[in-house]
């Protein structure tokens, strides 16, 4: 809750302006009036929470915007409530929701009434990566290597959640080379990782933020990245190797790619001029040191985009999801 | 001893008079947020993080921690005095703290449990201290066929619990299973009885219900029995305190087992509901007398209190030292400590030890400020026992329908809370007993995901169940712990026999 004077003068100043200006420029600059609601459709602690709250902490420490940002977790149903209520809310400028790949898999594993389309896109703030990891202990030094024991003999993958990104790797690396992998779904990243260091999977597939500490105390081993090019991070993270070090999953032999969007989106049937100020507020974000700090610890591939590049760029991913989910059997 | 000079290290960056100040806030929003069922630590944590991203790291987790602190005192403060849990963790201290608080005793019930969870803490930081790495290193021996079996012995050592009718005990615990089936089924990814509507797919918290099951049906009860509290005669005296003070050393291997029962959940990463409820059966079930426990036995408030706390402060561990939160609070810390350029994970013990030390520190430090700011407010706790019910019943039907919201901020969550107020009223007329409901919601989810993770893994095998020593001795274990009854059943009868045929006793009705 903002203090009570707060929010009464910027309410003030918002009345002020409407009366004042003429239209075309009230228009022009349209600001919250009230407290913005930022859904999370996923659970606290995960990767989607993580920058819901790095924005919501960097857009009140630098100032960004004049009323609060209000970070609420809508996990149920694999982030199903959260899109349902944003889908709900036409026309409501002051709600925003950060999306992970579930905002396709989800309508489509469960038959949940939602597409992306009920939603406005703002912009992809990055796509997340997803690197194969195996036990340092393990004999496998390459992804080529791990495959062969894996058409051997059935091997163990953990991943983050059943029939969403993890998994869809898991299947399309079957699908690719034939190896035997069983999935074992757990609830967060965290938790796979250390199921690792522990020996209890053979394999997953983490996104760089919830493996690299395991990594750089040398209890896990990355094989290849499943993106079309190498990290830019060049930092040594260990004594021999960086991020950018890992070979692609393509030069490894292995012909798969996934990233995962991390995006902002808004309820249906906002106006353009309230599209246009998150974009701005966004693109602000962006700019800031703290922003550049986690895309760096994360090992994210930083790629933006807004308007029309990234509604074309949905309906690609949306298509490709489809056809993901429907060789895994996964569609509902 | 290293540790030792690198824990001085620590207590002076605590020291430092702008980390003390944010102690006691920090302690003193905790206990609020305690107090508040629904609203937890977690949800606290989590509305006041990007207010310290402008502090510097150590002082800022000092802050979010002791608000932890403060919230694992708080919970019991409402379960005692109204039957209401504030925290999942603190539903065990109901069973007897409230029964104590009816009979006037709520200031020595609620001194007991300050004091406990304080030695449950002192217990788990000295721990934390001194072995975390190898602490740190037993954790990564947990797989699923490991958790599940601490799971199944959480189940068995509560089992016996209830004093009902064993078909009735088995009746709440299936209604608690069947609830916390509903929903999304993480190993399937299946939307799982949720009817198309939209509000199920969250599926039924376990706060919800407990508000539900406890608070409201308590105030139902209440109003039928004529409006008053039953524990308004109680007396209020500073002294209490004292009295308690000097009965509790009596006790010391009840709280050192709960202690360690604790220690060990909040490692596995089990988390403090569980530990409490595990805590509170194997103490009635050590017990000489264990019939008398649910009327208001001081054992009853110590044992779930100390094995709570001791639970949620090595829940913190795996989180440094692996990057795996031992409970949501823990989670949504972590997620703080990713914004401060932090990386838990084993490398923060190398490479950050101002933090890491500052962080124990504060530890031992926020629980002695913590315990001193509750038990001095212990005699004004109980004294809101003597504001007229028809005030206060009011009063606390708000605080419910506030927590059960904030929960997950739906409003269906209220309807869904009064709901379980009337199931809980008419279960309790029936006369069956709610705690087994509760622990099978609370836990049944990951219980069923472990056991499901664990059959992936094997291929369908139960074998994986006792595929090594770890796993094998703890569901033995659990065997036993779940057979005991039987066994100790049959040992009466026989030697009631022996007496009868030696006819020298008559046998007790």
């Amino acid at each position: 809750m903002p203090p009570a004077g707060c929010s009464r003068r910027s309410l003030l100043i918002g009345a002020g302006a409407a009366a004042l200006a003429s239209p075309a420029l009230a228009q022009k600059g349209w600001e919250p009036t009230r407290p913005v609601q930022f859904i999370v459709p996923a659970g606290t602690g995960g990767g989607a929470d993580q920058m819901a709250r790095v924005i919501q902490g960097i857009v009140s420490k630098h100032k960004l915007m004049r009323q609060p940002m209000v970070v609420v977790n809508k996990a149920g149903g694999a982030g199903a409530e959260g899109f349902l209520e944003a889908k709900g809310a036409r026309g409501n400028p002051h709600m925003i929701v950060i999306t992970l790949s579930n905002l396709f898999t989800t309508p489509m594993a469960t038959g949940v009434p939602f597409n992306w389309q009920d939603l406005t896109p703002v912009a992809m703030l990055a796509l997340d990566e997803f690197v194969l990891w195996v036990n340092a202990e393990s004999p496998w030094k390459t992804a080529a290597e791990f495959i062969e024991a894996a058409k051997r003999e059935r091997l163990k993958l953990g991943g983050t959640g059943s029939k969403q990104e993890d998994q869809i790797i898991a299947v399309a690396i079957g699908k690719a080379t034939g190896a035997q992998l069983t999935y074992v779904p757990y609830r967060g990243g965290g938790e796979v990782a250390v199921q690792l260091v522990g020996k209890h999977v053979d394999a997953t597939v983490n996104n760089p933020i919830e493996a690299v500490t395991h990594w750089r105390s040398g209890a896990l081993r990355p094989l290849c990245v499943f993106d079309s090019q190498r990290l830019s991070n060049t930092d040594k993270m260990t004594e021999t190797m960086a991020w950018s070090d890992i070979p692609t999953a393509k030069e490894a032999g292995l012909d798969v790619e996934y990233l995962m969007l991390r995006g902002i989106f808004m309820p249906a049937g906002v106006q353009p001029a309230q599209l246009a100020y998150y974009e701005g507020l966004l693109e602000r974000v962006r700019e800031t040191p703290d922003w550049r700090e986690l895309m760096q610890q994360g090992a994210f591939n930083t790629t933006g985009m807004t308007g029309d590049a990234f509604r074309a760029w949905l309906t690609k991913e949306e298509a490709r999801h489809r056809t993901l989910m429907q060789e895994a059997g996964f569609l509902a | 001893m290293e540790e030792l000079g690198l824990l001085m290290q620590g207590f002076g960056v605590v020291l430092e008079p702008q980390n003390l100040l944010l102690m006691l806030v920090g302690i003193a929003l905790g206990v609020l947020i305690g107090v508040l069922p629904g609203l937890g630590g977690a949800n606290g944590i989590a509305i006041l993080l990007p207010l310290t991203f402008a502090m510097p790291p150590v002082s800022a987790i000092i802050m979010l921690s002791c608000i932890y602190w403060g919230a694992l005192f708080g919970g019991a403060i409402t379960s005692i005095l109204f039957n209401i849990p504030g925290e999942p963790w603190s539903v065990a201290t109901t069973f007897d703290g409230y029964p104590m608080a009816q009979q006037g005793k709520a200031a020595e019930a609620l001194t007991a449990a300050f004091t406990s969870s304080f030695v449950g803490a002192f217990v788990a930081i000295v721990m934390i201290t001194f072995i975390a790495p190898v602490i740190a290193g037993f954790a990564l021996r947990f797989g699923p066929p490991e958790f599940f079996a601490v799971m199944f012995l959480s189940f068995a050592s509560f089992i016996g619990m209830s004093k009902g009718p064993a078909l009735k005990t088995v009746c709440a615990m299936m209604l608690g299973f069947l609830l916390a089936a509903v929903g999304m089924d993480t190993v399937t990814g299946q939307l799982r009885m949720t009817f198309g509507s939209t509000e199920m797919i969250r599926g039924f918290d376990f706060l919800v219900a407990v508000i539900g099951l406890f608070g409201i049906s308590e105030i139902l009860c209440s109003i039928e029995d004529g409006l008053r509290f039953k524990g308004e005669r109680a007396k209020i005296d500073a002294k209490v305190v004292l009295k308690v003070w000097v009965s509790l050393p009596k006790h010391w291997w009840l709280a050192l087992r709960s202690s360690f029962i604790g220690c060990w959940m909040g490692i596995t990463p089990a988390g403090a509901t569980p530990a409490s409820f595990m805590s509170y059966g194997v103490a009635r079930r050590m017990a000489k007398d264990g019939a008398s426990f649910g009327k208001g036995r001081i054992e009853g408030v110590i044992a779930p209190e100390t094995a709570a706390h001791a639970a949620g402060t090595s829940a913190l561990l795996p989180m440094l030292t692996l990057g795996v939160p031992g409970s949501p609070t823990a989670a949504v810390l972590l997620g703080g400590l990713i914004m401060w350029g932090l990386q838990p994970g084993p490398m923060l013990f190398v490479e950050q030890k101002d933090f890491v030390w500052g962080l124990i520190a504060s530890m031992y430090l926020g629980n002695v400020v913590g315990l001193i700011v509750v038990l001095v407010a212990v005699p004004w706790f109980a004294a809101i026992l003597r504001v007229p019910f028809s005030i206060i019943a009011a009063i606390i039907l708000v605080v419910c329908a506030i927590g059960a919201f904030t929960v997950s901020n739906a409003e269906f969550d209220i309807t869904l809370m009064l709901l379980f107020g009337v199931i809980g009223y008419v279960l309790k007329k029936l006369d069956y007993p709610l705690a087994p409901l509760v622990l099978a919601l609370v836990l049944g989810d990951r219980t069923e995901e472990a056991f499901r993770q664990s059959l992936l893994i094997s291929q369908g095998s139960l074998g994986v169940f006792f595929s090594n020593w770890l796993v094998s001795s703890i569901m033995a274990m659990g065997f036993a712990l779940l057979l005991w009854p039987v066994v100790s059943w049959v040992l009466e009868r026989i030697s009631a026999h022996r007496s009868r045929t030696g006819a020298v006793v008559p046998r007790e009705a």
